[in-house]
Order: C-alpha cells, then sequence, then structure tokens
C-alpha cells in the first residue's frame, strides 16, 4: 500500500508536511494545494502554485479525513495548500482533546 | 508507524523546543540517533537499562526504536539475586547501567554491560556513520512485570500499541512552549515510559528527579515552574503534607493526575482544598494497556467534589470514562458473559493500545479482549470504578468480597491514617476478613467494627484485627498485600 501509516509526506506546492495515520481503503491520490504529495524524503518540492480550490491551509497538530476512502492524515507542519484524496477536500476532524494522564 | 517517528516529526516541526532539561528536541534526536547507531554495532537483540531517571532514558529508548531493537528498563530496587534473573533473560543484550550499579550485575553470557559515563562519553564524542539507517522491528518496550506467583513475565509493548495510545489521546505539539511535566516515576514503569512519548509529541518539556522524595518534588516544581506531573497516591499524600509544611503554593502547578493504585477519598479532598488552581485528573491502565484507557477529568472531580447527591459525588472514587479510541465490558466469572450496568464482575478492555501479550504469549481472547484482572463495575453515565485486583478477593462462606470497600469505609473513620483488609484462612468459612490498621489515635477495634458494620454489612465486617505503625508499599504506590499476608500468617504461626 502507498499510503501506509506512518508514512511521511510533504506538499509539492507550499510548505506543508503530513503523516498518514489511516490508510485508504483503495487506490488514490493525496494531494496539497492541489498537486500529488511527494515523498518526505523526495528531494523534489518547491514548483507550481497552490490552486486556489485548495488553499485553506494544513494546520500543524491537526487531523484531516476523507470518508470515502478512510485516509486520514495528521498535520506535521504548516502550509497554504489544503489536502484532498482522489480530488474530493479533505476535512478536519473534530476531536476534543484529552487531558493529560501521564 | 514506529515511536522514533513522534520525536521525529517533534523534531522538524519544533527542533529548538527543549525536550528535557537543556536538551532540545532536534538534539534528543541526533544523540538518539547517534547512540543507535552504536547499539547497531553491539550483538544485542535487547537494550536493557539499570538506573535512575535522568536524559539517558529518553535516549535510549528512541535510540531502541531508532536500532529496531526493543527497550527493556530493569527494576533497580530488586534484590540482586532477582535483578541478575532478569539480566540474564535480556541476553543478548546491551545493558547500560548507572556507574554505581554496575557492580551489582554479574557475568552473564550475551550480555554486555556498559556504564552511564562510559555511554555518555562515547555519544559525545560519536559521528553519525555516513549511510546509517534505521533499523526495523516491532517490539518497542519490553517491561517485567512484578509478578505475583512465579517469574516475572516480560510485558510486550510494541510500537503500534505505544504510538495509537499516544496519539490518540494527546495533540501533535499541542503544549504551549513553556510546559513542563515533572516525572517521578521509574523509567521501568509503564508511566516512565508513556511520559516520554506524550511528551514528545506534545511538545512538552519533561523535568526529571532522579528518585521520589517529597520535598524534592516540590522543590523541583517551583524551581522548574512546573505546569503538568502525574502522581501515584502515596507520593501525593506526601507531597501535600511537604506543600503545607513548607509553604510552598506550586503556583505554575496547572494539572496533575495521578494512577497506578488506589487512592483515598480523603486524599483527594485534601489535594483539591489545598490546591484550587490545580486540575486535578485521575487515570486508570496497565502496563499491558500501553498505560491509561480511563481518565476521571477535572470537571468531573469538581462535579463530584460540590455534589449533594451521592450518584454523582462517589464518583470522586470513580476511574472516570473509557478513552474514545478502546471498549470496556464488565464479564462474569465465566469470562464470557457480558454484565449490565451497575454489577460487578472482571474488567476487559479491546483497543488498538492494548498488548495484552507476553514475550512468547498474547493472552488477549480470539476477538482482541483483554481480562484486566481487575475487578469493576460501570454506572448509568458510563463511569468505571475499580475495585482493585481479583486475585485480592476475599472469598467468605462463597461471598466474594473486595477489600478495597472495607478500606474505603475504614479510612472515613477519624482514627484511621491507612488500612489494608486483607483474607485470612479460616475452617468455617474458607476465608475470614482481616484488617490491618495504621491508627493516628486511639481507638479499640470494637468501635471500627461498628463503624463498618453500620455503612457495609456483617459479613463485611473484619473479624480480626491487627494495628501496625506503619504498611509496606512498593515504590510505585502499590500496597503489598502479599508481604502483609506472609507476615500475618507468620505471627499466627508463632502465636
Amino acid at each position: 500500500m502507498k499510503y501506509k501509516p506512518g508514512s511521511r509526506w510533504k506538499s509539492a506546492v507550499c510548505s506543508a508536511e503530513m503523516v498518514v495515520v489511516r490508510p485508504p481503503k483503495g487506490d488514490g491520490d493525496l494531494a496539497c494545494g492541489g498537486s500529488n504529495v511527494l515523498e518526505h524524503d523526495s528531494a523534489e518540492g518547491g514548483s507550481g502554485d497552490v490552486d486556489s480550490a485548495f488553499s485553506e491551509g494544513v494546520l500543524i497538530g491537526k487531523r484531516y479525513v476523507d470518508e470515502k476512502s478512510g485516509i486520514e492524515v495528521l498535520g506535521a507542519k504548516p502550509g497554504q495548500g489544503s489536502l484532498s484524496f482522489n480530488g474530493r477536500a479533505m476535512h478536519l476532524k473534530d476531536a476534543k482533546p484529552l487531558p493529560a494522564s501521564d | 508507524m514506529k515511536t522514533t517517528l513522534l520525536l521525529d516529526i517533534a523534531a522538524d516541526a519544533a527542533g529548538d523546543r527543549r525536550a528535557f532539561g537543556d536538551l532540545t528536541f532536534a538534539e534528543l534526536r541526533h544523540h538518539a540517533q547517534l547512540a543507535a547507531s552504536w547499539i547497531m554495532e553491539q550483538a544485542a537483540g535487547q537494550v536493557a537499562f539499570l538506573g535512575l531517571n535522568g536524559s539517558v532514558v529518553p535516549t535510549l529508548l528512541f535510540a531502541s526504536g531508532y536500532a529496531g531493537l526493543p527497550f527493556c528498563p530493569l527494576n533497580y530496587r530488586l534484590p540482586d539475586d532477582k535483578l541478575n534473573q532478569l539480566v540474564a533473560r535480556t541476553a543478548p543484550s546491551v545493558l547500560v547501567a548507572d556507574d554505581d550499579m554496575v557492580e551489582r550485575i554479574g557475568d552473564h553470557d550475551g550480555v554486555t554491560v556498559v556504564s552511564r559515563s562510559a555511554f555518555e562519553a562515547e555519544i559525545g564524542s560519536r559521528i553519525l556513520p555516513e549511510g546509517w539507517a534505521e533499523g526495523d522491528g516491532e517490539i518497542a518496550v519490553l517491561l517485567f512485570t512484578s509478578g505475583t506467583t512465579g517469574e516475572p513475565k516480560a510485558a510486550v509493548l510494541r510500537h503500534e500499541n505505544l504510538t495509537s495510545y499516544v496519539m490518540e489521546t494527546v495533540e501533535f505539539l499541542g503544549s504551549d512552549e513553556g510546559e513542563a511535566a515533572l516525572v517521578s516515576v521509574p523509567a521501568y514503569h509503564i508511566a516512565g515510559i508513556s511520559a516520554i512519548l506524550t511528551g514528545a509529541y506534545g511538545g512538552r518539556r519533561i523535568v526529571y528527579i532522579p528518585a521520589f522524595k517529597p520535598e524534592e518534588w516540590a522543590e523541583t516544581a517551583a524551581r522548574e515552574k512546573v505546569t503538568h506531573a502525574m502522581v501515584v497516591p502515596t507520593m501525593l499524600d506526601r507531597i501535600l503534607d511537604s506543600v503545607e509544611h513548607e509553604h510552598e503554593p506550586l503556583s505554575s502547578l496547572r494539572a496533575l493526575s495521578y494512577g497506578g493504585g488506589r487512592m483515598p477519598e480523603p486524599v483527594i479532598a485534601r489535594a483539591m482544598k489545598l490546591l484550587p488552581h490545580v486540575d486535578f485528573v485521575n487515570a486508570y491502565g496497565l502496563t499491558e494497556t500501553s498505560s491509561t484507557i480511563a481518565l476521571l477529568s477535572a470537571d468531573d472531580h469538581r462535579a463530584a467534589f460540590t455534589s449533594e447527591d451521592h450518584a454523582v459525588r462517589r464518583r470522586l472514587g470513580s476511574v472516570g470514562k473509557p478513552l474514545p479510541s478502546l471498549e470496556i465490558q464488565i464479564r462474569g466469572e465465566d469470562g464470557r458473559t457480558v454484565l449490565p450496568t451497575g454489577q460487578s464482575g472482571e474488567i476487559y478492555v479491546r483497543g488498538p493500545q492494548v498488548s495484552g501479550e507476553y514475550l512468547g504469549k498474547k493472552i488477549t481472547d480470539e476477538e482482541g479482549w483483554f481480562a484486566t484482572n481487575d475487578g469493576g463495575w460501570l454506572d448509568e453515565d458510563g463511569y468505571l470504578f475499580v475495585e482493585g485486583r481479583l486475585d485480592d478477593v476475599i472469598v467468605r462462606g462463597g461471598e466474594n468480597i473486595s477489600p478495597g470497600e472495607i478500606e474505603d469505609c475504614l479510612r472515613g473513620h477519624a482514627a484511621i491514617a491507612d488500612v489494608a483488609v486483607l483474607g485470612m484462612p479460616c475452617t468455617q468459612w474458607g476465608e475470614k476478613v482481616a484488617a490491618v490498621v495504621v491508627s493516628k489515635l486511639e481507638v479499640d477495634c470494637e468501635e471500627l467494627a461498628d463503624h463498618v458494620r453500620s455503612s457495609l454489612r456483617s459479613t463485611k465486617t473484619p473479624e480480626v484485627w491487627f494495628f501496625e505503625d506503619e504498611l509496606p508499599y512498593n515504590e510505585t504506590g502499590k500496597l503489598l498485600r502479599r508481604l502483609i499476608k506472609e507476615r500475618l500468617s507468620d505471627d499466627e504461626a508463632a502465636a
């Protein structure tokens, strides 16, 4: 599976970085700012522009989901582009933080 | 998903934040990778550690992850013979030991012992070898249980258990930059491990005290402007004494979580009164569940503390609600029947953070449920009440009696400082209820028996009473019932 849990990715068009928390059920493409994401250690990046249709931003520490495929992604670094899977905009997962217990 | 990922993303996004003492997250990662490269040159299958808290603990925990080997912290409080039996079981291993503990370790085939100072010197002078790459491995941590009978078991915590726990309970870099957590539980306790991982992922600095002392705890909390801390029940009572005597207001402290044993209600009530600015959180969890599985929040504490309603008030003695990321059931003695609300049985838990596994033995059932061996029940609103280890249940004439309920009742008596209730062999009933009491005022057992009889029932009233100066606890606050039982049977034999 391409988007394995724990795999790290970065936006091709902005500063956002992400970690896959749950993999998608089928094939598909994860994109940020409208362009497919790159592997985290890839030498490429920084070319192209954020598509205005996907420009709501990635926030650090937030989770993003696409219900249809089940993919869930963590924002590891913020950026201008927003996430999509197979062209569907992913949205912020509503999560209430728990109090610290350790 | 590996635990090292938690540190990697924190070091990439907030590398300048302080992780431990003056060490930043970026530096901690660098040290851990240097240590991993050294570990990978040894012929080791495990990374063992024997020593007090300090930055060497997170360094070795993450280094083991980078090397793809399990980290196995050992209990330095064990007597030498027991300790060496465990050391032998870690082979083939590299064992980093505090300088003054090295001599306690005998010769073992396949165990390379390195002193902490030699290890730190090695890391200090090392350069990451070119082309170094992380190793693969599924097991993150091995923790030896105390083992009530027979050999201690090595509880297996896989990377996926621990990362699941951390990512489901903590927000990545969700801590403010100034936050600091004081860790006083030892590295060989699950809470010592989870504190490192949640600290790294949450971006919260950790402050260690090498081993717990109440004055040092309060003094360090004040000096380091500690905002968060986790303690076990016996620690809290002693910290409160120190807070009162030293007039230390602990003004930076925002949240104090407690767990690892039954918290007497008078202690938590005293804590809430003495430290009204602090959020108290009760956390219940086990080694085999990667730490916390249920939480009583600060709001729940306040609601219970001020409530006139008995059902709400008694929640101060509960462990709160199960985490949203897992499921809890109460089952009957057959281990299958799921009991309804309000009925007491064995607590079962299922979820990705639950390992339920010892080296060579997975003990979850075919549907993934883990039997905790703790008795408990759920109230109408889903609050979990833990009654204690099922092994401690007293069976008197066919009736199951939980010591915890009787102990709580006795603690409510003004003359009682501490108490343990346990079963003793009895020819008539199989077992009889015995109470071992530490009193702070003069009191006779008739009065105490009346006190129990009036609020519980006569079968739960202790039939034998012992008065002691103190009760034995281990350093993580667990009452050593077995030790008390042994003493009592020796006394009986002598009498």
